[in-house]
């Protein structure tokens, strides 16, 4: 029986000659990841069980970026735990205020994830390196001081489903509307315990910027990875940020899927999520016109530079609409630089748009754009749970930059491609 | 004891809200559990009672302060149709029983008396008169049970010092 992506980068790791799905493996871990929140419960949990050492200080990163710049005592209390361990095992990737950015948009902007690799973080989005070929799955606090302390984790050998991509995006069609179409049509657990294997003719003309976006909402499809193949934009991107050897994988070509999903990327249309699931889709044509007070741009899943300049194309040379407030987050330091450079933070200040240091907040409710009782937020984030962003009767509907964009100038959820 | 029953998609974000994880102690996060799904929930739980839920159990964010939030308010078991993928991992490793049972959560109501048999996976409905087979464990996912969880686990096996 042949194997997926997943499955041979998860048999190397293993270090046997194939794996199936079903299958319990522990396998070498290239990296294990954490945040501000969790972490901390991760140190805790380390030091409890009288654990002293890390396995390898340069294959463990710990990025403060959630309540960052920190947004109470409680919160700088967990900082300076986290900081106080990077610090006592020398963690070589440990970013702080200043150099940190939101730790998905991050990682790889570092080099940090190539493919091949087999990554864990203590955050459900870490799916999103799979755009590079890499396996990377979200777990918590406990595996990760596991993974820390031994460099090494337990896995159930996913099955996978073949996400076949033909033809090419529309204008003002981005990666957030091709996951947001799949998530609708297969279900918040539509792709549980399994991964999402992105596959086809339409691969090769998706930047890497939606692949990480696709990637990063597997999981809100219930999955354990995303992944797509290796190709030149990979390569391409990779280039100058890591001098490791990478291996690309691809599927044999009698792998096995559970089912294969067909995604016409030419028919695809900007899509929308409304409250309260993330596969409750709607194309933005169907519910362009509903009031909202809010809108975030940024987030692990589209705080990169191209997401930035999407929105910037809409906000150039228009204002956002009285009563809404629009909150501009470029997800590292790098492309905050980038938005410098190329006039992109004088788009979003002259739009009027709050124009912020990289940080997770306002996505999961955390500061920089709660919401209060009854408000209605657009925004490029990538849950829209009750009281995800705030009060409980608050709504996030979930979009692309292009219709956040628009729907900021508009007042109203609005069709990028009507502005 | 007491059945607390809810639907499909219950994520953690609602088990504990983000605006609680700047406090990880678990009586604090006890103290907030299910406080944007049930109100009442952290007023009223007590040690013994059982949490039963739909599909997808404690999906979205990967946060271990949703099942340690549950499991510090004394709560016995999650019985659920099925778990999200993390929370199962998190459970497991933390040392919060869970099983998965289709049955036994479409059949559960609040009010039954219900007990739960973790050697054998066999779930009792006393009050209707019913008995369900969770799905067992691998051997291996056992053995982090019967160790007391993952970082214990390891140690037994002196593979982390």
């Amino acid at each position: 029986m042949g194997m997926t992506m997943t499955q041979k980068i998860l048999a190397r790791a293993a270090g046997l000659a194939s794996v199936q799905a079903g299958q319990l493996i522990e396998g070498d871990l290239s990296l294990v990841m954490g945040n501000d929140i969790t972490a901390p419960v991760a140190i805790t949990e380390f030091e409890k069980a009288g654990l002293t050492q890390v396995f390898d200080r340069d294959k463990i990163a710990i990025v403060l970026d959630h309540s960052t710049p920190c947004k109470d005592i409680k919160s700088a209390k967990l900082c300076a735990q986290a900081r106080d361990f990077a610090k006592a095992h020398a963690i070589t990737h440990f970013y702080d205020v200043g150099q940190v950015g939101v730790e998905h948009a991050l990682i790889p902007e570092k080099g940090l994830a190539i493919p091949g690799d087999v990554i864990i973080g203590a955050d459900s989005h870490t799916c999103t390196y799979g755009a590079l070929g890499a396996f990377s799955t979200g777990v918590g606090s406990t595996d990760m001081a596991a993974g820390m302390a031994t460099g090494r984790a337990w896995f159930k050998v996913p099955s996978a489903i073949r996400v076949e991509l033909t033809g090419k995006l529309s204008p003002y069609v981005s990666g957030k509307d091709v996951v947001l179409h799949l998530i609708g049509r297969i279900g918040v657990d539509g792709a549980l315990y399994q991964s999402l294997e992105f596959v086809g003719p339409g691969v090769a003309s998706l930047e890497m910027d939606d692949r990480f976006t696709i990637c990063n909402m597997a999981i809100e499809a219930g999955g354990k990875n995303g992944i797509f193949p290796v190709d030149d934009k990979t390569a391409a991107y990779l280039k100058g940020r890591t001098d490791r050897a990478w291996t690309a994988v691809e599927p044999d070509a009698d792998a096995e899927y559970v089912q294969t999903v067909t995604i016409d990327l030419s028919a695809l249309e900007p899509t929308v999520s409304l409250p309260h699931l993330p596969s409750n889709t709607k194309t933005v044509t169907e519910v362009a016109g509903t009031p909202i007070q809010q809108v975030v741009i940024g987030s692990c899943t589209n705080g990169r530079i191209k997401d930035l300049r999407e929105a910037a194309a809409i906000l150039k040379g228009r204002k956002v609409a009285s009563g809404v407030r629009c909150i501009v987050i470029p997800a590292t330091q790098e492309i905050v630089r980038q938005c410098l450079a190329e006039g992109l933070a004088e788009v979003f200040l002259d739009a009027g748009c709050a124009f912020s240091t990289p940080t997770c907040g306002p996505c999961l409710g955390g500061h920089m754009g709660v919401l209060a009782p009854g408000e209605r937020c657009v925004s490029t984030t990538n849950r829209n749970f009750v009281g995800r962003m705030g009060d409980t009767s608050s709504e996030v509907i979930l979009a692309s930059p292009a219709v956040a964009a628009a729907s900021a100038v508009a007042g109203v959820i609005a069709d990028p491609r009507t502005i | 004891m007491k059945i607390y029953k809810y639907g499909d998609n219950v994520d953690t974000d609602v088990i504990i809200p983000a605006r609680h994880l700047n406090d990880p102690d678990p009586k604090a996060l006890a103290s907030h559990c299910m406080e944007d799904l049930d109100a009442a929930f952290a007023s009223t739980v007590a040690p013994g009672d059982i949490v039963v839920g739909g599909a997808n159990f404690g999906c979205g964010s990967s946060r271990e302060h949703a099942p340690l939030a549950i499991k510090s308010c004394g709560v016995k078991c999650v019985i659920a149709k099925s778990f999200a993928r993390i929370f199962y991992r998190n459970a497991i490793n933390i040392g919060l029983p869970i099983l998965e049972c289709p049955e036994a959560a479409e059949a559960i109501q609040p009010g039954d008396e219900v007990t739960v048999d973790f050697q054998t996976g066999v779930i009792e409905d006393v009050t209707r008169h019913k008995t369900f087979q969770a799905a067992p464990f691998p051997a291996f996912i056992d053995g982090i049970i019967q160790s007391g969880g993952l970082l214990k686990s390891l140690k037994a096996r002196g593979l982390a010092k």
